[in-house]
């Protein structure tokens, strides 16, 4: 994959000048950052650089109390109304995948589409294994989310999102809690999705997966976005002291 | 190096365990004989068990004395159901005119039919019958109860009594307790301010005084605040008072379940565009209900039981017209059985909650953990 793509011009995510505080710490400092459509960013960084909760203040998970979001032209504010709009169009994937453990793999993946989009239950359910056929995993769809392994569960996550048919995908550590045989089935799936066309945040330490889909790789620390490249140039010629330091500590093991 | 390596070629087979350990006589030698201590502690158990029960069944079923008119029927030296039995109308009934009682069995019986398609697995049109027997069923029960249209004479609420009185407080507080613990168990974990203060002030006053204080306060005190011409049925308070008390208890059932759905469970709810009350509606109340279900059922269980305390402002339940019973002259010296039958009564519908609840827990068993 191209590196050097052309890309549509729309931005789909704009972030100006965020900033946000839990009590007197101050998580996120002057964070900017435009994602266009189509594009793919990986944001990498250490445990508590604030590379989660910029993308959970994208679906405000995470309020910010400083600055401006804007995704696909609705605007992030306290208004109810915008963010269900930017809800529904963005999908989320978790560390800890999070379906919904009382409910069967179908269900999982109908459940927004009835509720949230008011499709007809048949074609919500027509939807559903559709995607779930796109992840490999259509024959389990009756199964509850504790009888299947991390990878089916972190597969039916991704499928579920996919059901409400959104124009940004964030992915919070998907790998991160999954047994080492298991991360493979995942990232192709993540891999397929972005040649696809969907546009991408990922926050990962996968790296091997960031040369080959990111279009851009963002290194955040203490809050704040420290460097940001094409992939090439990221891992061959770092910048910044920090970013050399993380990149060989996560690389050289 | 060679001698630390080892290979194996051939899978070993699956063997039955050893003789002894399963079956019957396994379970008794693990659990009963395991060793010369519990050998005898067994021994002493069977022994005391023995003692206490066949003089008890005894008692009870075989020297028993079942029917008659008056206690001279009671010759063998027994138990003297004839209390009982003699009385059994009004122990169900109350004072409510004979003529007329078979609209509460009518009423009961429309309840149970319902109840009972509910419960059982594989009928048809649960949603329908469940919408019946919320919205259409009370209603038709007032009328059948109570009357007053329909041609149906009214049979005032003083005339109310005995298990079906029990029965009428025991349904309604428990369903109009569930949803209003639910609301205030949400309202207690609100981001707003004011409803937030609300339910905590709600629950604390409500759990912080005794049902018979709330029970002598709606009786004796309410009519003291409002105008002398208005009037409210003394049950209706009885009633309003229990399910205001109850909701506070149950309030914090479920708030003790919403407290066990993980964080992410609402992320998730919330990143699909689900909004408040259908991410609370569709994701966590049935997960939480489910693990709340052994504290809800005990809730209703102490709930059924502690109708008992409306006997002190001069309602009727069974308990109380059981031990009214007791002070006629001619039956004077017949509580064991009298109260052994109430205890008995309380007991078949309380141990019929409970074993129901267990079906539910595992019913709704979908697999290990929530996430």
């Amino acid at each position: 994959m191209s590196n050097t793509r052309q890309l549509d011009d729309t931005i789909m995510v704009e972030m100006r000048g965020v900033n946000k505080w839990y009590g007197q710490f101050h998580v996120l400092k002057d964070v900017n950052l435009e994602v266009r459509k189509g594009e793919r960013i990986v944001i990498c960084g250490p445990s508590g650089s604030g590379k989660s909760t910029t993308i959970r203040c994208i679906n405000r998970l995470e309020e910010h109390q400083k600055g401006d979001i804007v995704v696909a032209d609705t605007v992030l504010n306290n208004d109810l109304k915008n963010i269900e709009t930017i809800r529904r169009e963005v999908g989320m994937v978790f560390q800890h995948f999070n379906l919904f453990p009382h409910l069967t793999v179908l269900e999982n993946c109908a459940l927004a589409p009835i509720w949230v989009r008011k499709t007809p239950r048949a074609e919500a359910e027509e939807i559903a294994m559709k995607y779930l056929r796109r992840v490999r995993i259509e024959e389990q769809a009756l199964k509850y989310p504790g009888q299947l392994s991390g990878g089916q569960q972190q597969r039916v996550a991704i499928a579920r999102s996919l059901c409400m048919n959104p124009q940004v995908m964030l992915f919070d550590e998907p790998t991160s809690a999954l047994d080492p045989e298991m991360i493979k089935e995942v990232l192709d799936v993540m891999i397929e999705l972005a040649e696809e066309g969907m546009t991408m945040l990922c926050v990962t330490h996968e790296m091997g997966f960031a040369k080959t889909v990111a279009d851009r790789v963002i290194f955040m620390d203490k809050g704040q976005i420290i460097e940001e490249n094409v992939p090439d140039a990221f891992f061959n010629n770092p910048q910044s002291e920090r970013t050399q330091a993380f990149l060989s500590q996560i690389l050289n093991h | 190096m060679s001698d630390l390596s080892k290979v194996r070629h051939e899978m070993l087979p699956d063997l039955p365990p050893p003789e002894n350990t399963t079956g019957p006589i396994g379970w008794m030698r693990r659990h009963l004989f395991s060793s010369v201590t519990n050998t005898v502690l067994t021994l002493f158990t069977l022994y005391i068990l023995y003692i206490l029960l066949v003089p008890t069944i005894d008692w009870a079923f075989l020297k028993a004395d079942w029917f008659g008119e008056t206690r001279d029927a009671c010759t063998s030296g027994g138990a003297c159901w004839v209390f009982v039995t003699t009385r059994f109308s009004q122990f169900l009934y109350g004072f409510y005119p004979e003529d007329l009682t078979w609209r509460i069995d009518l009423a009961f019986i429309l309840l149970a039919v319902q109840l009972a398609w509910l419960m059982i697995p594989k009928l048809p049109y649960k949603g329908i019958v469940s919408v019946l027997v919320l919205f259409v069923y009370p209603i038709v029960a007032f009328y059948l109860l109570y009357g007053g249209s329909f041609g149906l004479d009214v049979v005032e609420t003083h005339k109310w009594g005995g298990l079906s009185l029990t029965l009428v407080l025991a349904v309604i507080g428990i369903v109009a307790a569930l949803p209003f613990g639910v609301l205030l168990a949400l309202g207690r974990r609100s981001e707003m301010p004011i409803v937030k203060s609300f339910c905590v002030v709600y629950i604390e006053l409500w759990r912080g005084v005794p049902l018979i204080t709330v029970l002598f306060m709606a009786s004796v005190m309410l009519p003291l605040f409002v105008p002398a011409e208005v009037t409210f049925d003394k049950l209706l308070r009885a009633l309003i008072g229990i399910v205001m008390f109850q909701s506070a208890y149950m309030a914090e059932v479920v708030r003790g379940g919403l407290q066990a759905i993980p964080k992410g469970q609402y992320e998730a709810a919330q990143a699909l565009g689900l909004n408040y009350w259908k991410m609370m509606g569709l994701v966590v109340l049935p997960q939480a209900l489910k693990l709340m279900i052994p504290g809800i059922v005990n809730t209703f269980i102490a709930l059924f039981k502690d109708t008992s305390l409306v006997l002190i402002i001069g309602l009727f339940d069974l308990l109380a017209i059981v031990q009214a019973g007791l002070t006629d002259p001619k039956w004077l010296g017949y509580s064991v059985e009298g109260y052994a039958f109430v205890a008995f009564m309380f007991w078949i519908f309380c141990f019929g909650m409970s074993k129901y609840s267990q079906h539910l827990e595992r019913h709704f068993h979908t697999g290990h953990g929530s996430r």
